[in-house]
């Protein structure tokens, strides 16, 4: 019985049996662990403080030698120069915005039905396909690159325009969308889905109302990581895109930085810019995004 | 007699097409379709259609003509592809190694609950959230020569002469890529190790307390075995991350520095159309190296795998 209760407790995902665990510390070891984890902190932090600062200064600063650790002067020409002077930097954040969106809400309704099937429909060949929708997160995407821009500005003409992106982001997030959400359909009880349909709902209907709603948190979760690795996608866009009509900010971003000049003043706005809403993502949402990640590699 | 029936429909095996029928429904099949379709023609059929890609003289015009493996002689032969090689594998080795140590510190030192855990968890999520194209933009910020603190710093302890940069040597180039890689992958790395952690039952560890065990002790004998299967995966993702590093290679290295990755797509779109299967036959080396790496972990993970 003893033994019954214990193996339940600890199948449990969240169990924080180790976060229970007293034992006697030292005073020393406790402020030993806690300057450890301000340091971790102040270095993860470093280069977003060094950047927000170096977007700050003027002209005359920037450059200084030393380098000044707190800045002198506030000036915000920088952000001013690249939110309305630049050609390139607003028009690229748009299509960042609108290509993640589209793709994130692409890859939630391919995910979510794959995902119900591979998680609550046996069928011959399930382990197949889960087996081939998860190598892809294998691939080296420079080896997709190149076929791709054969095919995109040939037989299937959609170099430079949102779709040339699109598409393969939907490949590059897909394989962990579906991961996740079949460990998270997986582990709903039958009773719930199995009442649905004892009361005339079709699978479809049960995924819809039932499903769906039961699992809110978990889609969203994969909703959020399928979105920062869109967003975060470089190679597509600088291979597939060619100017601001369908370039990602990812590789708008560069073009402050030329192989002659590099405008570091506007570069610091132009990052800030681009990382505040992930900062504001992750600080608001680290519980989802944390169970979202670890949800797949734990269980296995 | 039906009692004998059935035991010998329990006995043969069922054909494929038997046991699709005896599901009743096509439906599982119509709801992976789309997934499926857009994998097979969006990744697998580039994927094969690199190798036939990287046997042509050029791609780009009316009428290709097949080379062989020339094309792979040529990029084999290439200096800087060779220099590509051996920049990729030493930030390989030395990113997944620095990122998994540095990932079990971290684990361990926020596995224990304490006021404000997760706020360090937050913070430590923030350079994970980052494009890796931005975060090396916001390091450049630091390596470079006028407004670079880090090169300031390195200046003044004299482990740069003045003037220099860290981007100036090819092993600056592999340093600075190896920073900003392991600030922004640990997080991640660390995450992953914590969720093992989380589901090492406690009794384990009392009862090693109680048979006298130190917690150096416990950490080898109890923690690592138990997390070998957390972090067999967590490695395979690294290193299949690592070995087609880009982005990091394209900002801090350019042309004279390359990665694999970042050699082949600067053979495929910066150069002439000539060089575009050459470009495609350096991608396809790529994917040799992680099919090596999938297939060495995979072997590793037999009996993992077999659980599931």
């Amino acid at each position: 019985m003893a033994v019954q209760e214990y193996s339940q407790v600890h199948k449990g995902r969240n169990v924080r049996a180790r976060g229970t665990r007293e034992r006697g510390q030292s005073t020393w070891a406790q402020i030993g662990r806690y300057v450890a984890v301000v340091l971790v902190v102040l270095i993860a932090l470093a280069p977003l403080y060094w950047t927000f600062v170096t977007s700050i200064k003027n002209g005359v600063e920037i450059n200084a030698s030393p380098p000044t650790l707190f800045p002198h002067t506030i000036d915000f020409s920088n952000y001013v120069q690249v939110l309305t002077n630049s050609t390139f930097f607003l028009p690229t954040l748009r299509n960042s915005a609108i290509i993640s969106v589209i793709t994130t809400l692409l890859a939630l309704l391919f995910g979510i039905l794959c995902a119900y099937a591979l998680g609550r429909i046996k069928f011959a060949g399930r382990g197949a396909v889960l087996g081939l929708v998860l190598s892809v997160q294998m691939f080296p995407f420079i080896a997709m690159v190149g076929p791709l821009f054969v095919l995109f500005t040939g037989p299937i003409y959609i170099y430079n325009t949102y779709w040339a992106l699109i598409i393969p982001d939907l490949v590059l997030t897909l394989p962990l969308t579906v991961w996740f959400l079949t460990s998270f359909f997986r582990d709903l009880p039958a009773d719930l889905e199995e009442a649905a349909r004892v009361d005339g709902a079709s699978r479809l209907r049960a995924l819809w109302y039932v499903i769906v709603p039961l699992t809110a948190p978990g889609v969203f979760s994969s909703a959020i990581l399928s979105f920062i690795s869109v967003w975060n996608d470089f190679l597509f866009g600088l291979s597939l895109t060619s100017d601001q009509h369908a370039q990602p900010v990812t590789v708008g971003i560069t073009q402050f930085n030329t192989e002659h000049v590099t405008a570091y003043g506007q570069l610091a706005a132009a990052a800030i810019v681009v990382t505040i809403p992930l900062v504001i993502l992750v600080l608001v949402l680290q519980r989802r995004i944390v169970s979202g990640l670890t949800a797949g590699a734990v269980k296995g | 007699m039906s009692v004998q029936t059935l035991d010998s429909t329990e006995q043969k095996p069922l054909s494929w097409w038997q046991r699709l029928r005896a599901n009743g429904t096509l439906l599982p099949y119509l709801l992976v379709l789309p997934t499926l379709l857009l994998i097979l023609v969006i990744a697998i059929y580039p994927m094969l259609d690199s190798f036939w890609i990287s046997t042509q003289d050029n791609p780009l015009i009316a009428q290709p003509v097949f080379v062989g493996l020339a094309n792979y002689i040529q990029v084999l032969k290439d200096p800087q592809f060779q220099g590509s090689v051996l920049n990729t594998l030493i930030f390989t080795v030395v990113s997944v190694f620095l990122e998994t140590v540095c990932g079990l510190g971290i684990a361990l030192l926020i596995n224990k609950t304490f006021p404000g855990r997760g706020l360090v968890r937050a913070a430590i999520l923030v350079p994970w959230a980052f494009p890796t194209v931005v975060s090396a933009q916001m390091w450049l910020l630091m390596y470079n020569d006028q407004t670079g603190i880090i090169t300031y710093i390195l200046q003044l302890l004299h482990l740069l002469p003045h003037g220099a940069t860290l981007l100036g040597s090819s092993s600056g180039v592999i340093i600075a890529a190896l920073v900003t890689d392991v600030w922004k992958t640990t997080p991640f790395m660390a995450l992953l190790i914590l969720a093992g952690l989380q589901v090492i039952p406690n009794e384990l560890y009392e009862a090693a307390d109680v048979d006298g065990s130190t917690p150096v002790q416990s950490f080898w004998r109890i923690t690592l075995p138990l997390l070998r299967d957390p972090l067999l995966i967590a490695l395979l993702f690294r290193s299949l991350d690592a070995i087609r590093v880009f982005d990091l290679f394209y900002i801090f290295g350019a042309r004279s520095v390359p990665s694999m990755a970042s050699y082949a797509d600067l053979r495929l779109f910066a150069g002439t159309t000539a060089d575009f299967a050459p470009g495609v036959a350096a991608a396809v080396i790529v994917f040799l190296f992680a099919l090596v790496i999938s297939l060495v972990f995979i072997s590793m993970m037999r009996n993992m795998l077999r659980q599931i």
